[in-house]
């Protein structure tokens, strides 16, 4: 047994040290044809991974090993960012996935464990963004604070919508957070005070007097000031994701199951059914909420064309895409779906078709998601060890 | 969307005609928000989902018309008689099609899926449409320009204009309205319709075709989108791929604000969501562009103190 362990979690630094490989020279890659070669080598690459149960053996070793497999995650990003100091483009397009899978950590909290729609994944995360740009430009309000101020902004707006439609079951929800989200973007582009079309410019995040928009010099090394953003925005999804994993395993997380999977036979258990509802809708909103404060004062401009149905539209395909209730799925589908078109122009113009098209194939022929989500497993390894 | 030819009339015109013409705007608006109200009703009657690609049928129907328009003329054929009927034909024959094929092979193989799932397919099906239209169709990222395809005739009663095209319109709206009523009330296929939307099991035992109702009610709504998109193209003078959303949002409000399933109530809804629109540009002292905003905050609004729609929705809750 012990031996099968430690083939394990060297199996997962394997993989983790590859993946990291793959996405620095996904990065890195400028034309297309490397890119076109990137594509096949990972597709082929994830192919003989998962057909020679090598994938299976690292996902062992990281659920076995967890400090470990943590560390090597840490260090394999701390790798990312060194490679990368210097280059503001790579660096943005990394905090800006992070970002994004923050919101659909949420969303997934949402809609894969509890079962509400939320079709404003995008509308939340501009609530955020421009409660930020107000807060950060009119009032003397700490910046960590104004973070939180968007995310609370967001759930309670969030909150508000839902609370009416939780007597009803059906549809209502979803016209609710499609109406808001629609609404979100007419007001938006109307309102002269937030800037109407133009949108607002946001000041550069700044913690107890560090200010972000420097870029570190660390032992004589000069860094780019993105890798400020990217190191906070990478704390920021880690402790996302490490609540969402706990909610998931904690009785919470049963509880949101149970709704989501049969609401009458819930209730029939005690289940309270609005509560989760409830609890489910604000936090995920209020992760939304935090990115997307961060998301506006790292890029120092806010414009409601970011914040659109088919921005949210986006995020539910990443959601989809990595399994609805995978939180480990999210990473690579957004990496899928945001890197992608950047760095493949020729389909830059085609991505909201391709993208369409490859979610509604993924629900026809495979509804649980390319990577789907995994039965709880009460006793980590216990499922793989039979 | 706009306000037609409300915003062009200064405000210190404020008389019985400049209401009255905001009123007339406002029937044409709700005609054609019924009709796509109509559609969701029917869908969600049949198969208990919500098709959100509806809008963008409708906005293909436009420009399916607008095409067909084009490649008449380019063929020398002038007759305003045939190139109305052949626009017609045209746009509804083919999203009739179209609906029936969508809820052939991506509705109804996923109708026992969770509703995320149905609606999530269908807003994709919706944006594969849009991004079609503006990807394929030549320089279809623009408005393109109806052709005026009714007699264009005018007549003033004061600062009341009366263009005879909207008079047809919402002749032809009305009657196709009621002509849907006839026709889920009083024939055969509607008694099917309604049995199904009532009990599809119950209504299967009794014999009737189970697949081949859903096709018709999907071929019936995807040809009024078309219809709607048509009018609505001829009273703006023209389409443009990104209209659809809009009108599927207004639509599925209008339909969920009259109650689910039931026709009178997405009637109902449809001009009463034309009716706030309207009256928020004519009383509120707001730029005319907030009038979605309001519309849809009335909308949330309405839904919180009747969740179910004025109509209430007619099946019970089914274990």
């Amino acid at each position: 047994m012990a031996q099968k362990n430690a083939t394990s979690l060297l199996a997962a630094i394997v993989g983790i040290a590859l993946l990291t490989g793959f996405s620095i020279y996904a990065l890195h890659a400028e034309n297309e044809v490397s890119m076109l070669i990137l594509l096949a080598a990972g597709l082929g690459g994830a192919f003989v991974a998962h057909k020679s149960g090598f994938a299976a053996r690292a996902t062992q070793g990281l659920q076995t090993h967890r400090q470990a497999g943590n560390l090597c995650i840490v260090f394999a990003f701390a790798v990312v960012v060194l490679v990368f100091r210097n280059d503001h483009f790579a660096l943005l397009q990394l905090a800006t996935l992070l970002l994004y899978s923050a919101v659909c950590i949420g969303l997934n909290l949402q809609i894969g464990y509890c079962g509400v729609m939320n079709f404003a994944g995008a509308a939340f995360f501009g609530v955020g963004a421009y409660t930020a740009a107000v807060l950060a430009t009119h009032t003397q309000v700490p910046h960590p604070l104004v973070l939180l101020a968007g995310g609370l902004a967001a759930a309670l707006i969030g909150s508000v919508l839902l609370l009416p439609v939780l007597r009803t079951r059906g549809h209502y929800a979803a016209l609710v957070t499609i109406a808001f989200g629609t609404m979100f973007r007419s007001f938006l582009e109307v309102n002269d005070t937030l800037g109407g079309p133009q949108g607002l410019t946001v000041p550069g995040l700044q913690i107890l007097g560090w200010k972000l928009s420097d870029g570190p010099e660390l032992f004589g090394v000069s860094f780019s000031f993105y890798v400020n953003y990217v190191i906070l925005a990478f704390a920021l999804v880690t402790a996302m994701f490490i609540l969402t994993k706990r909610i998931k395993r904690s009785w919470i997380g049963l509880s949101l199951d149970a709704v989501r999977i049969d609401e009458t036979a819930a209730s029939t258990f005690g289940i309270h059914i609005v509560r989760w509802k409830i609890t489910a809708f604000v936090i995920g909103n209020l992760f939304a909420g935090i990115a997307g404060a961060f998301f506006a004062m790292m890029t120092g401009f806010v414009a409601p064309t970011n914040f659109t149905l088919a921005d949210s539209l986006i995020l539910l395909s990443i959601v989809v895409l990595g399994g609805i209730g995978n939180l480990w799925g999210i990473l690579p589908a957004a990496a899928i779906v945001l890197l992608l078109p950047e760095k493949l122009q020729a389909i830059q113009e085609y991505r909201f078709l391709l993208y369409a098209v490859a979610v509604i194939l993924i629900l026809l022929f495979r509804p649980q998601g390319i990577f789907p989500r995994r039965l709880r497993a009460f006793i980590p390894g216990w499922g793989n060890a039979r | 969307m706009r306000t037609g030819n409300g915003e062009a009339i200064p405000v210190n015109a404020m008389d019985i005609g400049f209401i009255g013409q905001h009123v007339w705007n406002g029937v044409m608006l709700g005609v054609i928000y019924a009709m796509v109200a109509v559609g969701f009703t029917l869908f969600f009657g049949v198969l208990d989902v919500i098709k959100f690609s509806h809008g963008d049928v409708l906005t293909l129907g436009g420009f399916v018309g607008l095409a067909t328009y084009l490649g008449l003329q380019r063929a020398g054929v002038v007759s305003p008689l045939i190139q109305l009927t052949a626009v017609l034909a045209a746009s509804i024959g083919s999203m009739a099609l179209l609906g029936a094929l969508i809820a052939r092979y991506l509705v109804l193989p996923m109708r026992n899926a969770p509703a995320f799932i149905t609606l999530l397919i269908t807003l994709m099906i919706g944006t594969v449409i849009r991004e079609s239209i503006r990807l394929f169709y030549p320089n279809g990222s623009n408005p393109q320009p109806f052709p005026q395809l009714l007699p264009t005739h005018s007549s003033h009663l004061g600062s009341f204009t009366l263009r005879t095209d909207t008079l047809i319109l919402v002749a032809a709206g009305v009657t196709v309205i009621w002509l849907v009523h006839m026709l889920v009330n009083h024939t055969r296929l509607g008694l099917a319709i309604r049995a199904v939307a009532q009990d599809s099991e119950t209504a299967r035992i009794m014999g009737i075709n189970f697949r081949w109702v859903v096709l018709a009610t999907f071929g019936l709504g995807s040809g009024l989108a078309a219809l709607a998109g048509l009018m609505n193209g001829m009273f703006y003078s023209e389409v443009y791929f990104g209209n659809g959303l809009m009108l599927a949002v207004i639509g599925f409000s209008a339909a969920v604000i009259g109650g689910l399933g039931n026709i009178y109530g997405a009637i109902l809804g449809g001009f009463l969501f034309a009716a706030i629109q309207i009256a928020t540009v004519v009383v509120l002292p707001l730029p005319s562009a907030y009038k979605e905003v309001i519309a849809f905050g009335m909308v949330i609004v309405l839904l919180a103190f009747k969740p179910t729609g004025l109509i209430g929705e007619k099946s019970s809750e089914r274990v």
